[in-house]
């Protein structure tokens, strides 16, 4: 009886290491277990001294019934202030990770970033626009929101103009309209008033997460969520894509509708994630390669992958940014300052090449 | 016997009036395996994009069991055929059975990822071909002659009725060119049929049960290997004599050098 039921196991692990994926699948599991700790541990992080018993005592009293009541100072500091900036890290790092696998695998290129087709630099306008016009921080993140979708959009209606549209036509009137929004930030730092607005823009295309609030996660949270399921959802057939078109399309993907899947998600994706914290470069270029050495490139155990990477690599960053100085560091800064060098050393570790 | 694949007065242009071929008609049925030769830049391979819909014609109709595939999705036509292009690279180094699952692509919906059965499919495409060895290779770093074999196990996943080879021969090596040849020839016999391009008049011999010759827009002479490639056709085509010789076996078609 022992027996069979050994030998069943057995069978059925075998079965599982047959599955290739199931042992990536494995360590995408093994992956969450040092970002639920930085979770935890960013808790303790700042200024007002928290210990790990409080953090665990609060979420659950929070999150569970119990009859443990804290005070109110811990509360505060705890759910209005460190856990939505918590999380913001964590859902804006996953978003730009998420996006920028799914999008090297579309333009089957994996030099290529979240914010290829102008969105970054569309919703960098809509931002500093809308603190030229002196608009407030709610209005600033939906303007941000907005100028991304609107470039994107842009890329989008220029590459059609063209006769027989390819992902390549896209990735080049994405290029343009880049710079061209690049120029309009240019022009409105230019204008902006010296004193007031012109920091002001200046530190939010740095990138921050100091002022992340519940009612930020609240109106960005739930596109970000919607556009990741998405992308998961499919995540299988960006392998098929990624093939090249006519070879999906003769495997009978509607590739025009994938494609059209992709790019609106990750553009909803990314628009909602500059909107709460600013343009945060690198890590929708890296994060996605980090990933791929460590699961290998298939798409399916690549994205959930990506998702936990990037969440524990912004959260890090963010940590390190309100702790390494008395002042806080623009995360868009440290994403490269730390970002490049350990990417270079990963590069040269792996054993990927590159044709 | 019924035709699996038709195309019925077919013609294709890539801008709306320099027609790339018209006025094109034939038949393909169980187990045929349908040669089209033709000198470079004669359409050969627009031709075989349009019978699974990679390319539109202008007019004319492809029936496919005689449905008109227009009337089809991709994945309907998908799951009936296969195509293997020239050559194929991938941007990712993807393993070689991640390769072959792809095949399941038509078979699955949207938001399905490949289960058990189909892990079963791709992996008898695999054992069929006998490259079950390389597996869990990476498919950027295999030889183009077991590209080529991945790319087949990878269209037998697909479980189609029609295969469409793309100069299937063009890139490999003499050896893996008769190899893949056989290889065309057991599928045909399987039941497979099979639409394919070549610019080796002599391997149509080898394998071809049906052979058409494309040129000026249209097939100059369609019927079986002997008919069809003989001195006059072969200098009408390619501009050079040719030999038609017995050589036991089967009959070669021999080029001459060129005085």
């Amino acid at each position: 009886m022992i027996k069979t039921i050994k030998l069943k196991i057995t069978d059925v692990l075998g079965n599982i290491s047959n599955k290739f994926t199931a042992h990536n699948i494995s360590v995408t599991i093994l992956l969450i277990i040092p970002l639920v700790l930085l979770f935890l541990f960013s808790f303790l992080i700042g200024r007002y001294p928290v210990s790990p018993l409080d953090v665990i005592t609060a979420l659950y009293a929070k999150f569970l019934p119990a009859n443990y009541s804290i005070s109110p100072s811990l509360d505060t500091i705890i759910f209005q202030i460190r856990l939505p900036r918590i999380i913001a890290a964590m859902m804006v790092g996953a978003a730009l990770s998420v996006a920028g696998a799914s999008f090297q695998g579309l333009f089957r290129n994996p030099l290529v970033a979240p914010d290829k087709l102008g969105v970054t630099a569309g919703a960098g306008f809509g931002a500093a626009l809308a603190i030229l016009l002196s608009l407030g921080g709610l209005m600033i993140q939906i303007s941000a929101f907005i100028g991304g979708l609107v470039a994107v959009t842009l890329t989008y209606l220029f590459s059609k103009t063209f006769k027989g549209t390819s992902m390549l036509t896209l990735v080049l009137c994405g290029i343009a309209v880049e710079s061209f929004f690049a120029a309009l930030i240019a022009l409105s730092k230019y204008v902006a008033d010296p004193f007031q607005q012109l920091p002001t823009i200046v530190f939010w295309l740095m990138g921050s997460l100091a002022a992340v609030t519940n009612q930020d996660l609240l109106l960005m949270g739930p596109p970000i969520i919607i556009g990741i399921i998405i992308l998961l959802l499919i995540r299988w057939r960006i392998n098929v894509l990624s093939m090249g078109e006519e070879e999906a399309q003769s495997m009978g993907v509607n590739i025009k509708s994938l494609q059209a899947i992709i790019i609106v998600s990750c553009t909803v994706i990314t628009a909602s994630a500059v909107g709460i914290c600013g343009i945060i470069g690198w890590i929708g270029l890296v994060i996605p390669h980090v990933a791929r050495m460590i699961v290998g490139p298939d798409h399916k155990v690549l994205l959930p992958a990506s998702i936990i990477l990037g969440a524990f690599f912004l959260l890090l960053i963010d940590d390190v940014s309100r702790t390494m100085i008395s002042v806080e560091i623009p995360l868009g800064i440290l994403t490269a300052i730390i970002g490049a060098p350990f990417f270079l050393y990963l590069l040269s570790k792996s054993k990927e090449v590159w044709a | 016997m019924s035709s699996i694949i038709e195309i019925i007065d077919a013609s294709f242009s890539y801008d709306g009036y320099n027609k790339i071929f018209e006025g094109i008609n034939f038949s393909v049925e169980k187990g045929d395996i349908f040669c089209i030769l033709g000198a470079n830049g004669t359409g050969k391979t627009t031709l075989i994009k349009c019978l699974n819909r990679l390319m539109e014609l202008d007019s004319g109709k492809v029936l496919l069991n005689n449905q008109d595939i227009y009337s089809l999705s991709h994945s309907e036509i998908a799951k009936n055929i296969g195509y293997i292009p020239q050559i194929h690279n991938s941007t990712f180094p993807f393993s070689v059975f991640d390769v072959v699952l792809m095949g399941r692509a038509p078979h699955l919906d949207l938001f399905e990822s490949p289960g058990e059965e189909d892990f079963k499919i791709a992996e008898k495409s695999l054992e069929s071909l006998n490259i079950s060895y390389l597996k869990d290779k990476p498919y950027t770093e295999i030889s183009g002659g077991e590209r080529q074999l991945v790319f087949i196990a990878l269209v037998l996943t697909q479980e189609p009725s029609v295969l469409l080879l793309d100069e299937p021969t063009s890139h490999l090596d003499f050896g893996n060119q008769i190899r893949t040849l056989n290889i065309i020839e057991k599928l045909s016999k399987k039941g497979l049929s099979v639409v394919m391009s070549s610019h080796f008049p002599d391997q149509a011999f080898i394998s071809a049960n049906k052979v058409a010759i494309m040129r000026d827009k249209n097939f100059i002479d369609m019927g079986t290997p002997e008919e069809v490639i003989t001195e006059q056709n072969m200098a009408k085509t390619y501009g050079i004599h040719v030999k038609i010789v017995d050589i036991g076996d089967r009959v070669a078609c021999v080029p001459l050098k060129i005085k």
